[in-house]
């Protein structure tokens, strides 16, 4: 075991890990953050989705011994102080950007740090870079309006199927 | 997963050091290793991460416009600030997915030599240079078959040097599930000749397509190809693709990818 420490949400947290926990298994298990899902512990569907230093990546994939010092973001910490949804989060459920809700927290932000580099994504990039996010009720259509609204884009052209 | 220790060294030198002990492996970006590691097909008692070392990340081109590559710069980074290279960026970009390319790195790809990866069709089409803690390699002599290289143990991936090509282009046929190529061609045209190499399809890992990058050299066109057939010889034969349709893959993709690099 060795003592790992990493800010998360804003906060300075740390804690006791072996080298195979996940950072996923840090994120749920010991900071009790059960926002972030683990789908498939593969690296294929993206529900484990955090931000490390502002970067998405995949939590199941990476070592919580790898986030010593690391700025992290999770669904948790996105949302305004008094719990205020953001512009993704409201449009996707304008939209209903959702079904089961189980890969909603990945597809969120993975929306997030798209619009961060990429503010008017057109259809065809959205859909590109949610390539390695998985919906398995098969939602993607209302998931990609919710985006496309959430960049303050027209959603006529989506198709509605 | 067998549990191991994790050492996150911030220098090659303490790297190295670590990767001295007994059963210690180098630790890339994790995206193909850590799924390894999580299948128990390997059982490292230390892993040593090279993530933090940031001597071997970033991306520069030198005085004599050859772009040198960190070993441990990630596909996102190399997408994004690789323009120098289009062809290579364009590789790079169209890795996994963004998630993956924010952690994977070039060198960890290069050191695992799966035989679908992308980056070693631009390196040995390139004719690039790899550079070790110890030494250069050229890409000629560093790819020894799937899964093989020319890397010693507790030797580090520091930066693969590419000559930039008059023209290039890389046509990946894509696997659609696992997103590695079925296969991939990769052609560079340098003033001295033409390279062509071909990720994907052999079970002895990346190869050149000699043949083609001889037609090539006389005539830059795609009817410079006509006739010519790779072999299926060797070919990897699996449930996504027999020995024959690799080959004839392999014809294909190197017209699309000749016609694409203009």
């Amino acid at each position: 075991m060795a003592k790992v420490e990493m800010t998360v949400n804003g906060k300075s947290v740390s804690g006791e890990v072996e080298g195979r926990t996940l950072l996923v298994e840090f994120i749920r298990g010991k900071l009790e953050l059960t926002g972030t899902h683990v789908g498939c512990d593969t690296s294929q569907c993206g529900a484990c989705l955090v931000h490390v230093n502002g970067q998405a990546v995949k939590s199941c994939t990476m070592f919580a011994a790898e986030a010593e010092g690391a700025e992290v973001t999770t669904i948790e910490g996105i949302t305004g102080k008094d719990g205020s949804l953001t512009a993704v989060q409201q449009a996707f459920q304008d939209y209903h950007g959702l079904q089961c809700g189980f890969c909603t927290p990945g597809m969120v932000m993975s929306a997030t740090a798209l619009l961060k580099d990429n503010p008017k994504p057109s259809e065809a990039e959205i859909r590109e870079y949610l390539k390695g996010n998985i919906c398995r009720c098969t939602g993607y259509h209302n998931i990609v309006k919710a985006i496309m609204a959430a960049s303050g884009q027209d959603v006529g052209a989506i198709a509605a199927e | 997963m067998y549990n191991f220790d994790v050492v996150t060294p911030k220098t090659v030198a303490d790297a190295v050091a670590a990767l001295g002990e007994e059963d210690a492996q180098a630790l890339g970006g994790g995206q193909t290793l850590i799924p390894t590691l999580k299948q128990r097909l390997a059982s490292p008692s230390k892993l040593v991460s090279l993530t933090g070392i940031d001597e071997i990340k970033g991306i520069r081109t030198d005085e004599s416009g050859t772009l040198c590559i960190g070993g441990g710069t990630t596909h996102g980074t190399i997408a994004g600030e690789g323009s120098a290279y289009p062809a290579l960026a364009a590789l790079a970009g169209n890795i996994g997915d963004p998630a993956v390319r924010n952690r994977g790195t070039i060198g960890g790809s290069l050191a695992n030599n799966d035989p679908s990866a992308c980056y070693p069709a631009a390196v040995l089409a390139s004719g690039a240079t790899i550079v070790t803690n110890t030494r250069e390699i050229a890409a000629d002599d560093y790819f020894q078959g799937m899964f093989t290289t020319a890397l010693e143990e507790a030797e580090i991936i520091t930066e693969v040097r590419f000559p930039v090509p008059e023209k290039a282009y890389y046509q990946k046929f894509e696997q659609p599930a696992s997103r590695f190529s079925l296969v991939g061609v990769f052609v560079a045209k340098y003033a001295d000749g033409v390279r062509v190499a071909v990720t994907g399809a052999s079970n002895d890992g990346v190869f050149r397509w000699t043949e083609a990058e001889t037609a090539l050299s006389s005539n830059f066109s795609a009817d410079a190809l006509d006739g010519l057939a790779a072999s299926a010889d060797d070919m990897i034969a699996d449930m996504h693709g027999s020995a024959a349709y690799r080959a004839h893959l392999i014809g294909v993709l190197t017209k699309r990818a000749v016609a694409a690099a203009g």
